[in-house]
């Protein structure tokens, strides 16, 4: 995205979208922005039918669990202690831009946002997957169904309280002649550790 | 009087014409389709859950085996994400053997569709042609990677060697004998880049091959023309990307609108279709095959003339080299701290596209500055456009599903994940 192009959307959403706006941020020539879930209908029908904006195609769509997140920057702007997102990756093909719209979900024990078919039809089968993987609900889309998990699977994989290696495994009982479920037998494990850095780390400064 | 009831039929997932393993539940009146329902998800490795528990070194073999016929364009955006989380430059030959490999590997992804797609609606010829020819460029992959898929050849911050001076040789076996042999190395005898050039001369004549075969062939016309319309509008808002969108007649190409790597600074036409059905696509994807071809040889005209690194110099990112390594210490902890921990990717989010065979194949990572990525997102073109498959499908008879399957250049392991 050229330099002019990108601070034109920017100022375009400033504008459209006035108070509804929680939060605009711009990092790595990427614009993201921030709105209530109870304002994402109006904002998408907004952000698809303004011909500043006319973003026509919804690229991508996913849940984010951030129960593990521990920065209020960047990906965790405006979050305040909330645990589930969806982001919203769009596009628009006429005016070549793009756009990352993320919505943070009130209830974490429920968590329900509106569905964004009827702006974006593609998002019918992005809305099935993060309801499948992070038990996000949309309402209103007409066929929410789990899409890439096995057929009676029971919890939701990819939140972060889901261990890596599941809960149950599957073999074959030559006794009962069919295909058993059965708790797990391996040890969860993990080689390498999950390491974040404190800021300023290795920074020539403090080298003696 | 006779009842008359819709039904339902069970389509795959063990299906020849599924491509792997797609299920699908049709109610069909008679022979045609009401509604298609896929079921998919039986090859779902979750791909995204295993890479946030695996460095962001360790996570790129996962990425060839998402689409498995397009291995180092998949490979390309998830670098490519990393990279621009680092803010890193990544150093202009490399840029230009990525590229070359990438439309190396978006030949062998459309010789594959043809294939496939031509063998689903009754041709089988053409099958054998294309893997007579996704041959040599297999053996390109070997030749820098050592692998004729996962080549895992793409790194944050380059590719992992250069592009080798030598071909490897057929050997004489109880097959071919000696004068056999000879004949079968003769294009081997330079470097890598001569084995390729030798084959982008070779190339356009085979396209022709496939062309006399199946363009004007009556019964691929007959199959295909006007087969799983889709306008323009549609396209947009199912999500579709790639030559499907293009065969819509969008001209939208990411290599072309929102150029990465050095695409601005190569010559190529985008080919676009006209009506949306699947003879477009299809010519679409034939005329893609021929545009690759060019890009390639640019790439060679430019890589012969211009040596240079292949990674960034940051031991930060990239390995030392082994002898450097060896004998230095400082390289050695470098080369240690990076094989074990991993790259430290600093706090923030990215969407990386690329242009892949298929459409617009991102990575979505959010790094809260780990050595591991918090979420990885795989965008999956096929993903978009199997959710549309009811759609297109509605009104056809059965056999025009396959055609419509095939169309589409379904590959379970992206879309599954």
């Amino acid at each position: 995205m050229s330099t002019s192009r990108y601070e034109k959307l920017s100022l375009a959403l400033r504008d459209v979208l006035g108070s509804k706006l929680i939060h605009l941020g711009q990092h790595l020539k990427e614009i993201t922005i921030v709105v209530q879930s109870q304002d994402l209908l109006d904002v998408s029908e907004v952000l698809h039918d303004h011909p500043d904006l006319s973003f026509d195609m919804l690229i991508d769509l996913c849940g984010v669990d951030y129960a593990s997140y521990t920065r209020d920057s960047f990906a965790g702007e405006g979050r305040q202690n909330r645990r589930f997102a969806v982001v919203y990756h769009l596009l628009s093909t006429t005016l070549n831009h793009r756009l990352r719209l993320r919505v943070f979900i009130d209830d974490d024990e429920f968590p329900m946002v509106d569905s964004v078919m009827g702006i974006w039809p593609s998002a019918n089968w992005f809305e099935r997957e993060a309801f499948d993987l992070y038990g996000i609900i949309f309402s209103n889309h007409p066929d929410l169904r789990r899409i890439l998990t096995d057929y009676g699977f029971i919890g939701n994989p990819f939140r972060k309280d889901f261990p890596l290696s599941g809960f149950v495994e599957m073999r074959y009982d030559a006794d009962q002649k069919r295909v058993i479920y059965q708790p797990i037998t391996i040890e969860p494990r993990e080689i390498t550790p999950y390491v974040v850095r404190e800021d300023h780390y290795g920074d020539d400064s403090k080298v003696d | 009087m006779a009842e008359i009831r819709n039904y339902t039929m069970n389509f795959g997932p063990q299906h020849p014409a599924a491509h792997g393993v797609l299920r699908l539940v049709m109610e069909l009146d008679g022979e045609v389709i009401r509604r298609a329902d896929p079921h998919i998800g039986l090859l779902h490795r979750a791909t995204e859950k295993l890479a946030e528990s695996k460095t962001y070194i360790q996570s790129v073999p996962y990425m060839d085996r998402l689409d498995y016929v397009s291995m180092m364009v998949n490979e390309h955006a998830y670098v490519m994400a990393i990279e621009r989380l680092l803010e890193i430059e990544v150093p202009l030959r490399a840029q230009y053997i990525r590229v070359m490999f990438d439309e190396i590997t978006r030949i062998l992804n459309h010789l594959l569709w043809l294939g496939a797609h031509a063998l689903d609606v009754g041709a089988m010829t053409v099958f054998l042609y294309a893997f007579r020819d996704r041959e040599d460029l297999m053996d390109c992959y070997e030749a820098v990677s050592g692998a004729r898929m996962h080549a895992a050849y793409y790194r944050p911050g380059g590719v992992y060697r250069d592009l080798p001076d030598t071909m490897p040789q057929y050997q004489v076996s109880r097959i071919h004998d000696e004068k056999e042999t000879k004949k079968r190395n003769e294009n081997r005898q330079g470097s890598l880049l001569d084995f390729i050039e030798d084959f982008t001369l070779r190339f356009p004549k085979y396209i022709d091959e496939y062309e006399t075969l199946l363009t004007d062939n009556r019964i691929w016309k007959q199959r295909l023309v006007d087969i799983g319309v889709v306008s323009p509008e549609r396209a947009l808002a199912l999500g579709f990307t790639g030559p499907m969108l293009r065969g819509s007649g969008v001209e939208w190409d990411l290599r072309k609108k929102q150029p990465y790597e050095v695409y601005d600074l190569l010559e190529f036409d985008i080919p676009v279709g006209v009506n949306g059905d699947c003879y477009d696509r299809y010519l679409v994807r034939i005329e893609e095959m021929r545009q690759s071809n060019r890009i390639i040889k640019q790439c060679i005209e430019w890589l012969r003339n211009n040596p240079g690194p292949v990674i960034v110099d940051n031991h930060k990112v990239a390995p030392p080299s082994r002898v450097a390594m060896k004998q230095n210490m400082e390289e050695l902890i470098h080369h240690f701290k990076l094989f074990t921990e991993g790259i430290h990717v600093p706090p923030g989010e990215v969407y990386a596209a690329v242009e892949h065979p298929k459409g617009e194949f991102g990575i979505y990572i959010i790094s809260d500055g780990a050595n591991k990525p918090y979420r990885l997102k795989i965008r999956a073109p096929g993903f978009a456009h199997l959710a549309a498959l009811d759609e297109m499908s509605r009104g056809h008879m059965i056999a025009d599903l396959v055609a419509i399957i095939g169309t589409q250049d379904i590959v379970f392991g992206e879309i599954d994940r």
